[in-house]
């Protein structure tokens, strides 16, 4: 490894201008007479619009426009997609109402839109839009997934009977029937996973400008996939196409799955800036953010799992009702199906599987994926199960994992996943020395001296990243692929620009993917810069999510280096009367070995672009791009442990310890690494203590700022001992397996694990709020 | 409409302006400081701290009226040209930031929490005096190390001085 190359922690490069105030978000930039949108909002969960009085509203001062929810159905703007096609056990498509970008007839969930003021400030487009008159005609509302199938329920969509969407099932259940009739013990439980709000802390935002002359639009948007923005904003809303149509994601302050989708704010930014013929700006705020942003999780299950007399498990059954909210988003379908039970194997041999998911409609905000998207899920419910099922086998919560974990890979799990890779028992064990479980016993019966419940809770995770093969998933229903592109562009003067079509909105892309770069040529991090997040930059790319940043875009830039270094090697041979095999590179010189006849890399892509000598027949340029498609998921796993001390008095919970050892495969920045454990263990950990989206029974979300919605503070969350264990990824060049969401599929069922074992009564849902606690204290007692 | 003057970051300023205009406005879109951020509408997440007369005040729950006369610090004017503050080089130094949202507003806060506090800062305090302040990216763990790494950079600073 070099100073900067792959393996060290290099610095970021974005943070001169972050901690500076210099960084560029959407809402930062202004345009010429641009003007600004404010949304009408219903305040009902679900209602007839029997009409929109504008009049008012378009005499207050600085009002452009009003444009209505029947307007855009007018201008044939299309609905807003799904873009996974999942099919029921009978074989039937998913069954899905019509979604359009403002609600012309029916809304279905607080804060939908039904119309939008364009004004010349904000705050004008404010205060007209308090003064346009909608008349709602209120429809009963449901919100609860259970309550939503019950006979009689309200009815979101007719195309929906039921409200079901699709029942859906996985694995082989003849088979699963028959592990359990074999079966020695049989451990069941219910599960709630709790529903939750993103909140990346900057408010998604859009400006879009139209020119006339060109009948160009240019949209500037809070993305974490621009490429799959400009696509389906042209092919399926017909807002124009993909040629007269720039989509530009700057700086992003933060995704997590909810930056992900298209949403309507957009679409009808671009729509009123040809409309008014002006650009538009509408930036949300966070009540809005809590109201519209796609919420994830959400889920009601069932399980029961079947160990034979020697606690092996013979099978699992999962049944689990996955709430969709009022409309399908843009990747809802996949999230609770081929994002969660494809991993409900955990890291154990289980030998058969069978899940069963019906996904309903509610009037609550869309849901789709939140950082880990399906596997959060499937992790919580995998590792409480094996917790639960350990107190009831009366083993050893550690060694029953141990005994079931997978150890020969590949591994065929009943679930569809190929395991390629892993060494379980490597984590495991390095999570139980650093916190020294040994030694747990006498620290518990300390605690109990001193008053307190003192607990000890394990996961054992694993999840599929590196979305994804694209071959396989437009096997599942997937309706794009999962690819990613890179191109390296070496500059005359030997400076290089690497364009990708990840995106960075934290991540660090800047200084890693340079990093790639300084390990293969050897040039500085310095003379490297990461062009993303522009449609006129990059040709195309699929975007940042799944923890496939660095497992295939960062392997899409490997291969164009490859490209690179090739034809750099010929022309270096050349110039040096030397044979391309005898060519090596040593810090950013080539050299041919064994002599100390060299050429260093500016004079190499200075010759390339002069062309005055360059071997026969060879175009001139350096330059070259890939098209990186990966073969399998990766598969991050690790275990975490989590020592929690509980007040009996007040059901207040402590953390004394919080341990994780991941294997991620190859670390490219280990300080960038770990990073994004930290922050995905507070997401876990938040939603384990803290957070929920709440709605009450007509559609109100009763948490919807951060004075009822409890966001993880600095004082909620520990400091955390990381370890790293490595088995490199067979899958692809770098042998990098993504580190993004690991924390959030594995924290809180650890922390639950711990509470639990504290209490001594494992009847605990999440938000394991203190006021929760102390009741499951008391009818645990 | 209310004619204010005020100094922000060395300079004064002046306008008329709306009498509802928040602090964060008038810096945003008045004077173009983008760097101070809004990231509710409760006062909760600090995404908008500035200093006004050497205090972390929260722009977006104060109005413009209020800071009339007073002297404003943005995250823009916390580095001394190309040199920056010991605070923004610790938030680097030990990846105190993820999408650099909050960022600022952490940066103003802890600011104000060192020199509060003076050298006599443990993590505990750390944590419990960015209560005000919420980041999605990071956990804290990294934003903790940094305040507590700037706070002896800044004590070695004044020690010098
Ligand atoms: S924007 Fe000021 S506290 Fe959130
Ligand atoms: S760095 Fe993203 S919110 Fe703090």
């Amino acid at each position: 490894m070099g100073v900067e190359g792959i393996g060290a922690s290099v610095l970021r490069k974005e943070d001169r201008r972050f901690t500076t105030g210099k960084g560029r978000y959407v809402d930062d930039i202004k345009l010429q007479g641009m003007t600004h949108a404010h949304f009408v909002r219903s305040p009902h969960g679900h209602a007839k619009v029997k009409g929109i009085d504008s009049s008012a509203a378009l005499k207050m001062p600085g009002v452009v426009a009003v444009l209505t929810g029947q307007q855009i159905v007018d201008d044939k703007v299309g609905n807003l997609i799904c873009g996974w096609a999942v099919h029921s056990k009978d074989g039937t498509p998913m069954k899905m109402g019509a979604w359009p970008a403002m609600a012309p007839e029916v809304v279905r969930f607080v804060g939908q839109a039904v119309a939008v003021v364009i004004a010349e400030t904000k705050n004008q487009a404010r205060d007209a839009a308090e003064a346009v008159q909608v008349d709602y005609e209120e429809l009963p509302a449901v919100t609860n997934v259970k309550a939503a199938i019950a006979a009689g329920a309200p009815q979101l969509h007719p195309e929906a009977p039921n409200n079901i969407v699709y029942d859906w099932e996985l694995g082989d259940q003849a088979a699963t029937n028959d592990a359990f009739a074999k079966a020695a013990n049989v451990v069941k439980m219910d599960l709630v996973n709790n529903r939750l709000a993103p909140n990346a802390m900057e408010p998604r935002a859009a400006l879009a400008q139209y020119d006339e002359a060109e009948e160009h639009f240019t949209l500037y948007t809070t993305s974490q996939n621009p490429h799959v923005a400009r696509l389906v904003l042209s092919a399926f809303y017909n807002i124009a196409p993909e040629h007269k149509l720039r989509v530009i994601a700057p700086d992003v302050g933060g995704g997590f799955g909810s930056k992900i989708f298209i949403y309507p704010e957009e679409m009808v930014a671009l729509w009123a800036s040809k409309k008014v013929n002006r650009p538009v700006k509408w930036t949300g705020d966070r009540t809005e953010a809590f109201l519209t942003d796609a919420h994830g999780r959400d889920h009601v299950s069932h399980a029961e799992m079947a160990f034979d007399k020697d606690n092996k498990i013979l099978g699992l059954r999962v049944k689990t009702l996955a709430n969709f909210g009022a409309y399908m988003s843009l990747f809802s379908s996949s999230v609770p199906t081929y994002l969660y039970a494809t991993l409900l194997s955990g890291q154990y041999n289980i030998p058969a599987i069978y899940a069963e998911v019906m996904g309903v409609y509610t009037n609550t905000s869309p849901v789709d994926a939140y950082r880990g998207a399906g596997r959060p899920e499937a992790s919580y419910l995998i590792e409480r199960m094996m917790e639960t099922s350990a107190r009831q086998l009366k083993v050893d919560p550690a060694e029953l994992r141990r005994k079931n974990f997978v150890t020969v890979f590949p591994h065929q799990t009943p679930v569809i996943m190929a395991y390629d890779i892993g060494d379980f028992n490597a984590s495991l064990d390095a999570a139980l020395k650093s916190v020294d479980y040994a030694g747990f016993p006498a620290r518990k019966a300390k605690a109990k001296a001193e008053g307190k419940l003192r607990g000890i809770g394990f996961s054992c995770y694993i999840e599929a990243c590196g979305i994804a093969p694209s071959k396989a998933v437009g096997s599942l229903g997937a309706g794009v692929g999962l690819w990613e592109s890179a191109e390296i562009r070496v500059n005359p003067v030997g400076t290089i620009e690497v364009l990708t079509g990840s995106h960075s909105h934290g991540q660090g892309h800047e200084t890693t993917f340079c990093q790639l770069v300084a390990e293969r040529l050897g040039v500085p991090v310095s003379q490297v810069s990461v062009v993303h997040g522009d449609t006129d930059k990059v040709q195309f790319g699929m975007g940042t999510y799944g923890s496939r940043s660095l497992a295939v875009g960062g392997s899409a830039i490997v291969k164009a280096l490859e490209k690179v270094e090739a034809k750099a090697k010929k022309i270096a041979a050349h110039q040096l009367e030397a044979s391309e095999s005898d060519i090596v590179i040593e810090n950013g010189e080539f050299k041919v070995t064994g002599t100390d006849k060299s050429i260093a890399l500016p004079m190499v892509a200075l010759a390339a672009y002069t062309a005055h000598n360059l071997p026969d027949g060879m175009e001139p340029g350096l330059k070259e791009s890939a098209f990186y498609d990966p073969s399998n998921f990766t598969f991050p796993a690790g275990t975490y442990i989590c020592e929690i001390e509980v007040d009996p008095g007040t059901g207040k919970t402590e953390f004394v310890n919080f341990v994780a050892a991941d294997d991620f495969g190859r670390l490219i920045n280990p300080m960038i690494v770990e990073g994004q454990v930290h922050g995905g263990l507070t997401q876990g950990i938040g939603q384990a203590l803290l957070e929920g989206a709440v709605y009450d029974g007509n559609g109100q979300l009763i948490t919807a700022s951060f004075m009822d919605y409890a966001m993880p503070r600095a004082d909620d969350v520990p400091s955390y001992k990381l370890q790293h264990t490595t088995t490199l990824c067979p899958g692809n060049p770098l042998g990098v397996k993504g580190c993004g969401e690991a924390g959030a599929i594995g924290a809180s069922a650890a922390v639950i694990n711990a509470i639990t074992d504290a209490i001594g009564n494992n009847s605990l849902e999440m938000p394991a709020t203190p006021d929760r606690v102390w009741h499951a204290i008391r009818a645990g007692a | 409409m209310t004619a204010i003057s005020l100094t922000v970051n060395g300079k004064v300023v002046s306008g008329n302006v709306e009498d509802r205009t928040l602090l964060v406005h008038f810096l945003r879109d008045h004077l173009n400081l983008t760097g101070t951020h809004v990231g509710c509408d409760t006062s909760q997440c600090g995404a908008c701290v500035v200093h006004v007369d050497g205090r972390a005040v929260k722009s977006c729950t104060t109005l413009v009226g209020q800071v009339d006369g007073a002297s404003v610090t943005t995250i823009e004017g916390l580095s001394q040209g190309d040199q920056l503050h010991p605070m923004q080089a610790a938030f680097r130094d030990n990846h105190g930031l993820q999408c650099g949202y909050c960022t600022p507003g952490m940066i103003m806060s802890a600011v104000d929490i060192v020199q509060r506090h003076g050298g006599k800062l443990d993590e505990a305090t750390v944590r419990h005096e960015l209560e005000g302040n919420i980041c999605r990216c990071t956990g804290y763990h990294n934003i903790v190390k940094s305040v507590l790494d700037a706070a002896g950079r800044m004590s070695t600073a004044q020690a010098a001085e």
